[in-house]
């Protein structure tokens, strides 16, 4: 069960550049190893990462089996007014995991 | 070492043909056809130079599983003074493709940390590509003590 943490600061000035942590747990099946009996375990990664502030694109990540497990990114994000962080991981098998961060901007 | 002046030209000539067939980071080696044709897709054919972009990598990676970098690009990111994306390819990784960091004006900075695995002891590059077309690429050689790819 892939499992999404955020750190998104509380309150920030307008037009401040916050820093945004993000973690989910994944095991990010790269594709490469193999089971026991020498057959390759299939690829299963998040595949891609995203992070919107009132509706509006702010970073987002194309994601590779390179990327360990339990994918973590570290970005910035300037802040102009109040609002919501919206953050969604989108798995190989379709699935979708998000989070959410309100904002207090003054 | 002493060289003769024979042994100095064969070298010259080595390494001006080396700047040529591949894309030439160091003077030691070229980056492999693998990462060069990533990295030619994502550039648009052009050959990415040096500075903007900082690639910040340990020198010795403890565990191959997980090593964190960190890319800096300089850049105002506003108007036409910004950063479209950051590609990460690990040069002698099974597959080389990382991640592709997407940034816009809202990010502010052109930054970004994450976790990476790696095979064994590479380089690991980074090319920024801007607004305005230009692109810049920084390199780092991580050396890895244990392999990251759990095989």
């Amino acid at each position: 069960m892939a499992k999404p943490r955020v750190k998104v600061p509380k309150s920030a000035k307008a037009g401040e550049v916050i820093t945004i942590k993000t973690l989910i747990s994944h095991k990010m099946e790269s594709g490469v190893r193999k089971d026991k009996q020498g057959n390759i375990i299939p690829r299963k990664i998040i595949n891609k990462f995203t992070c919107e502030f009132n509706g509006a694109p702010v970073f987002s990540c194309d994601i590779d089996p390179a990327i360990s497990a339990n994918p973590f990114f570290e970005f910035n994000a300037k802040v102009n007014e109040s609002g919501t962080f919206m953050f969604k991981w989108v798995d190989d098998d379709g699935s979708e995991y998000t989070a959410e961060k309100k904002i207090e901007v003054s | 070492m002493k060289l003769t002046r024979r042994q100095t030209l064969g070298l010259a000539g080595g390494a001006a043909a080396l700047a040529v067939s591949g894309l030439q980071f160091t003077a030691a080696h070229a980056a492999s056809d693998a990462s060069t044709k990533r990295m030619m897709d994502f550039t648009g054919g052009k050959e990415p130079a040096k500075g903007k972009i900082t690639l910040t990598a340990p020198e010795i990676a403890e565990n191959g599983n997980t090593v964190p970098i960190t890319v800096d690009v300089e850049s105002a990111m506003s108007g036409d003074d910004l950063v479209e994306s950051v590609m990460i390819l690990a040069d002698g990784n099974p597959n080389p493709a990382v991640a592709t960091f997407n940034f816009t004006e809202l990010s502010g900075k052109a930054s970004a940390t994450t976790r990476m695995r790696l095979a064994k002891t590479q380089d690991v590059i980074a090319i920024a590509k801007m607004k305005d077309g230009s692109v810049f690429s920084d390199i780092k050689q991580v050396k890895v003590t244990i392999g990251g790819c759990g095989g």
